[in-house]
């Protein structure tokens, strides 16, 4: 019964309107509200402002731990330093193949899996199968975590691939979610006129059904990238080598080798956080409309 | 009397199906099994193994390794009567109720202001956003170097003495940087729901009350957040749910200090890997599931009527 409700609405979309709320009489907008908003908006600026002063410092400069200072001179030696002492491509390396296999992964398995349960709710294998992937939902990563990490290590799997297909599994639930109710959503027709034609299941999904999931494969693309490649307590975990860790772990690590060498600790996190935010402002549309999707549909 | 029973059941079994699936198609393709098989093989090893695996050591004595044996509810009953795992549960259930508060509080009011006519509207969202994609851990240690320097820093200049020091080495206000990081990086998607929410109420509503001579604040007050009450609920229940498992920010701000001041519960059942009570934080671990099914059951609940999750 829950589920029926749960699945008979139409995919969700993040109202556009734009009517007056408060405030300003008439229509011109309100420079109070602005300002205050510009104002509150420092908060997020100054922990970013300071990252970024910091990392440009030379280490000299940067010992005296004035943040809001400008670097004078302007340096990347921090960069140089936490490139190398880190080894930050291999790093990099890494988060890349854990992020790229946790993405493209959920897509596929939450996608092939909805597919399967929305067309054939009507059999109870498909709906439980639904019920049963969603209890991951009730299991946070620090209740299995003693029991992951000893399984993982007895099957060969305390590496990034392991910790891949972990990150796969906690977004499967989400994923598979927001997946069955968009496909709920979808005209039968296409298909049914695809399939007259001769297409097979397989061609169907592929040909006809796949193409019109794009947006939500989209916001389920995003929300397993920024699940992924921000992930700290899984890696550090999992990946038994430290010569394996992704980005966020090789912070942890490499935390008291950066002593008081703030320019090279704060260029190191810059070039962790860096791709995600380089991602975000490509795709805030779709994060933004990711977040009311998955809380309220 | 064998047959007249099956006849019975078959008949009732007829009345009983529904009109549906007497014109449904007789067997689903392959295909469809094919596709749901991956998902169920890999969730099966992946989740449900290591989950009844570790119910099922929570009541033995195993240290991780080599043999054990059955204890019963010994390891519960020790947990109840520990002063550290006390300590860890009432420190994280403390946190995620005020985080949650604060979070909530400041998330709707940002949204009336972003929801409001004004200036830039669409760059200042995705700046209120940001922080939600930014590594939890990476900025922790960011606002741990904040914290220590810079705020002391500004405490000597204008002469605050209670700041001259670094809040990370109080233990009794280390707790609150912790929530300050956490409510920093949350706060965008309790923002976003409440945008949602707020969108959601039609425009004639505030034009009549516009109409009767409502101030600002009234509407607010007497439109806006009886009209989101539902939304609130939501929030407050995925965000106490989240902030329960803390971990990665605390890491990087107290790492559980100082002393044990900060330790939250993942901190504690995560000490199983080295302490050699293997079986004791697995019983942890399993108490800490069924607060979660508590809380799951809550959020369903709550959300029934709006649809899904």
């Amino acid at each position: 019964m829950t589920a029926q409700t749960l699945l008979t609405t139409t995919p969700g979309q993040v109202p556009v309107r734009r009517r007056r709320r408060f405030g300003a009489s008439g229509d011109r907008p309100s420079w109070g509200a602005t300002i205050t908003l510009v104002v509150c908006s420092l908060a997020v600026f100054v922990p970013l402002y300071a990252t970024l002063t910091m990392a440009f410092k030379t280490t000299a400069q940067s010992v005296d731990g004035q943040v809001f200072s400008l670097p004078s001179p302007l340096s990347v030696d921090g960069f140089v330093q936490a490139w190398n002492l880190t080894n930050f491509p291999r790093g990099f390396a890494i988060s890349v193949f854990v992020t790229a296999v946790t993405v493209v992964g959920t897509v596929m398995l939450a996608a092939f899996a909805a597919y399967a349960i929305a067309r054939n709710w009507d059999r109870p294998l498909f709906r439980w199968s639904f019920f049963y992937l969603l209890a991951a939902m009730f299991l946070p990563f620090p209740v299995l975590a003693l029991s992951q990490v000893k399984l993982t290590g007895m099957v060969g799997l305390a590496n990034p691939v392991g910790v891949a297909i972990l990150h796969v599994m906690f977004q499967l639930s989400f994923s598979v979610l927001l997946f069955t109710a968009f496909i709920r959503g979808l005209p039968e027709e296409l298909e049914e006129s695809a399939r007259l034609d001769g297409a097979s299941t397989w061609m169907v999904f592929r040909h006809v059904v796949f193409p019109m999931m794009a947006p939500m494969s989209a916001t389920v693309a995003i929300f397993a990238f920024l699940a992924s490649w921000n992930d700290f307590m899984m890696p550090s975990l999992i990946t038994a080598n430290s010569t394996l860790q992704t980005l966020p772990v090789l912070q942890n690590i490499f935390q008291t080798q950066f002593s008081s060498n703030y320019n090279v600790a704060f260029a190191s996190y810059l070039m962790a956080m860096a791709p995600a935010i380089i991602v975000y402002l490509f795709t805030q549309r779709w994060v933004m409309a990711g977040v009311t999707q998955g809380a309220i549909k | 009397m064998a047959t007249a029973a099956a006849t019975t059941r078959a008949v009732g079994r007829d009345v009983a199906a529904p009109a549906l699936a007497r014109t449904r198609r007789p067997r689903a393709s392959l295909t469809f099994y094919l596709f749901l098989l991956p998902s169920l093989l890999l969730f099966t090893l992946a989740i449900t193994l290591p989950a009844v695996m570790g119910i099922t050591l929570s009541f033995t004595n195993s240290v991780g390794f080599g043999e054990f044996q059955f204890t019963g509810l010994t390891n519960y009953v020790a947990l109840f009567s520990d002063p550290a795992i006390r300590a860890s549960y009432a420190f994280t259930i403390g946190f995620a109720l005020v985080t949650v508060v604060l979070v909530n509080i400041v998330a709707f009011l940002l949204a009336v202001g972003l929801t409001a006519k004004i200036r830039a509207k669409v760059a200042l969202r995705a700046v209120f956003v940001l922080p939600m994609v930014i590594s939890g851990i990476v900025i922790a240690y960011v606002f741990n170097f904040l914290f220590s320097n810079s705020l002391p820093q500004l405490g000597q200049a204008v002469g605050i003495t209670a700041l001259e020091t670094s809040l990370l080495a109080n233990p009794n206000l280390a707790w609150v940087t912790i929530v300050i990081v956490t409510a920093w990086q949350a706060i965008p998607s309790a923002l976003l729901i409440y945008i949602a929410g707020i969108l959601s109420i039609p425009g004639e509503v505030y034009e009549a009350a516009s109409m009767d001579g409502a101030t600002a604040a009234r509407r607010l007050f007497s439109i806006t957040l009886p009209l989101v009450a539902g939304y609130v609920v939501i929030n407050m229940v995925i965000g106490f749910k989240n902030y329960l498992n803390a971990y990665d920010i605390i890491v990087g701000l107290t790492n559980g200090g100082p002393g044990t001041s900060t330790r939250s519960i993942a901190m504690t059942i995560f000490s199983g890997f080295t302490g050699g009570d293997y079986a004791y934080q697995m019983a942890n671990a399993t108490i800490f599931f069924l607060i979660a099914v508590v809380l799951a059951v809550l959020q369903l609940r709550l959300t029934r009527g709006r649809s899904a999750f």
